[in-house]
């Protein structure tokens, strides 16, 4: 597997990445409108969430459609540390990270003797069966959610009401983070399990890959990093109720840009959150308006093509050769 | 909580139920042909409760009497979805799975902005219908015609899907197929060919559950939704691609809900669904008559 074209391919990665970090970082020297900082938040919070997914769902090839019940725990944990036992945010992201990685891990227990379809559907009602005790769970708020109280600017308590330039460089951070550990751990003992895993169970059982293992170890980073980024997301919009931060659709979102950039690859995700992310909210906001449905039937006939014209995903127009040892 | 009251939910419960194994089915039937799940099969169902709708406002025909017509025109839909779309994801060659998976779910989110975009958000219903507003009672226990009438419709659809699946050519057909796609071209069945009319029998039934449910039911773009996950979930505890484990788990899940709903608040009556899939699933990892 460990090729001398292998080892040159990640060389170029980690280059092409650290460049592409650096142009993103420079973006708001020029960007100066709200709306459009907001979009760029926006899309670098989908890449990792999206990035986080695709360990799980991508590399390890377990489809979960349930992951925002990590990003609401994420959400609801730090917000509820904050309002109501004033620990600041930082404490309460670890925090959060830890239950729901803690969680991931319980719940991979017993759904990880699920296959295919059983396994997506177990996720699906988990993650449903989360929102609905949050919906009724009076003391975080219930359907009406919590408002973050408004203190200040200040980094401390990770709060910038007239400013959305620190929510961006956390933001970009947060998927320079994912994408690193992506790139770490596809050339690691781990990724190499994920993959076997994903290929052929059997096999991989058979040549020593402990596969129940490898599924609790893929479960528990995606949702260490999924709930970072639902804490963020608490911070960032200051208001936090179970239909925006736990709802199934949420889970979608978040699958949505790595099965159409291309699903287990390491720039798939990012790719697909560049391009779905910006169309949505543009598509939105210059045909939305009142509902009228043609932003879902933009939307819709584009993934429908998009997974038609490219099934391995629009990451694979920038591969010229492809390389069999990393094609699930 | 008397008696009487406790009957009442759980002859309820087992009419929905009844209706949840209609809309299910089709999903199964599906998945047992060919392996591909349908995400878009809550908006089949929306679809089809718009059209009754269409019918009822248009040419004043009463949902019980357009119900096979529906069958009908949602079987072309659905042979049509398959030659248009269906096709072409079977044959990607890597990560079919997701290529099905996601166009299927880009068809869905498309009918719901055709269906926002033609017919507003707004929620309507079927106001004259011949049950509308009509009850039965038996023993004191009060019962609503029209879910009556769909319980009775699931019933005769379920019926009528065993005699097609075991006395009819295109049955055995069909039942070849899920065997053994490869080996049916070998005895001369175009496999192609059953796989769309498999695609036009599914929609059919749940276009049969959606004129009965336009009768009682608010109709709205995202209907369906709401009643997709109950399918899925239904499916999966029957085993997907059991024809009679969806009439079962149907009515086990009209059941737990109407049980659930009891002992909670009705907002929590989805969980007690959700906590007997997953209970059924940890021990039978297939639901309850999948084959392995």
């Amino acid at each position: 597997m460990r090729t001398p074209s292998f080892a040159r391919r990640r060389g170029a990665s980690i280059t092409w990445a650290a460049v592409i970090a650096a142009v993103i970082a420079l973006l708001p020297l020029f960007v100066t409108d709200v709306y459009t900082q907001n979009i760029l938040v926006l899309t670098l919070m989908f890449a990792a969430l999206s990035q986080s997914w695709n360990i799980l769902s991508g590399y390890c090839g377990q489809i979960s459609l349930g992951h925002a019940l990590y990003f609401g725990l994420g959400a609801y944990v730090s917000t509820i540390l904050f309002t109501k036992f004033g620990i600041i945010p930082w404490i309460g992201m670890v925090a959060g990270g830890a239950l729901s990685a803690s969680i991931a891990l319980a719940l991979g227990y017993p759904c990880f003797r699920l296959r295919g379809h059983y396994f997506t559907i177990a996720t699906v009602v988990i993650a449903e069966t989360g929102y609905l005790l949050f919906l009724n769970w009076d003391w975080v708020g219930a359907a009406l959610g919590i408002q973050i109280p408004i203190r200040r600017d200040s980094w401390l308590l990770f709060q910038f009401p007239r400013d959305k330039i620190p929510y961006f460089y956390f933001a970009l951070a947060l998927a320079c983070a994912t994408w690193l550990v992506t790139w770490i751990f596809e050339d690691s003992k781990w990724g190499y399990c994920w993959r076997a895993v994903k290929d052929n169970p059997e096999a991989a059982e058979s040549l020593g890959v402990v596969v129940f293992h490898s599924k609790m170890a893929a479960a528990a980073v995606s949702a260490l990093f999924t709930s970072i980024a639902g804490s963020f997301y608490a911070q960032f919009v200051g208001y936090i109720d179970p239909e925006s931060v736990m709802a199934f659709q949420f889970s979608l979102l978040m699958a949505l840009p790595a099965v159409l950039g291309g699903i287990g690859t390491l720039w798939g995700p990012a790719l697909g959150a560049l391009i779905l992310i910006p169309l949505n909210e543009l598509v939105r906001s210059y045909l939305g308006g009142s509902g009228a449905g043609i932003d879902l039937i933009i939307y819709g006939l584009l993934i429908i093509m998009i997974s038609l014209a490219r099934p391995e995903g629009l990451v694979s127009l920038f591969t010229r050769r492809k390389l069999p040892a990393l094609t699930g | 909580m008397t008696a009487e009251t406790i009957l009442q939910s759980l002859l309820s419960g087992l009419l929905t139920g009844l209706m949840y194994a209609l809309i299910a089915v089709g999903l199964s039937l599906i998945f047992g042909l060919m392996d591909v799940v349908n995400f878009a099969h809550g908006e089949f169902l929306m679809a089809a409760m718009y059209a009754t709708l269409g019918l009822t406002l248009v040419l004043a025909i009463d949902p019980i009497l357009s119900a096979p017509l529906i069958a009908a025109l949602m079987f072309a839909f659905g042979a049509l979805v398959y030659a248009g779309i269906i096709r072409f994801a079977m044959r990607a060659r890597t990560n079919v799975g997701m290529v099905q998976i996601f166009s299927t779910f880009g068809l869905a989110i498309l009918m719901r902005g055709l269906a926002q975009f033609f017919f507003t958000p707004d929620y309507r219903s079927i106001q004259h219908a011949w049950t509308s507003g009509r009850t039965f009672s038996v023993g004191g226990v009060y019962l609503p015609l029209p879910q009556i009438v769909g319980a009775l419709v699931s019933a005769a659809a379920f019926g009528g899907l065993f005699l097609l699946i075991k006395r009819t050519d295109f049955g055995k057909a069909l039942e070849a197929t899920r065997e053994d796609a490869g080996a049916v071209a070998l005895v001369g069945i175009n496999r192609n060919r059953v796989f769309m009319l498999g695609w036009g029998l599914g929609s059919a039934l749940v276009g049969l559950a959606g004129a009965v449910m336009a009768m009682f039911f608010y109709i709205y773009p995202d209907v369906g939704a709401s009643f997709a996950l109950i399918a899925y979930v239904t499916v999966a505890l029957g085993g997907f691609g059991s024809v009679f484990g969806a009439l079962a788990a149907g009515v086990i899940v009209g059941l737990v809900e109407a049980i659930t709903a009891m002992l909670v608040p009705p907002s929590l009556k989805s969980v007690g669904i959700y906590a007997v899939y997953l209970a059924v699933v940890f021990f039978r990892p297939r639901g309850l008559f999948g084959s392995m």
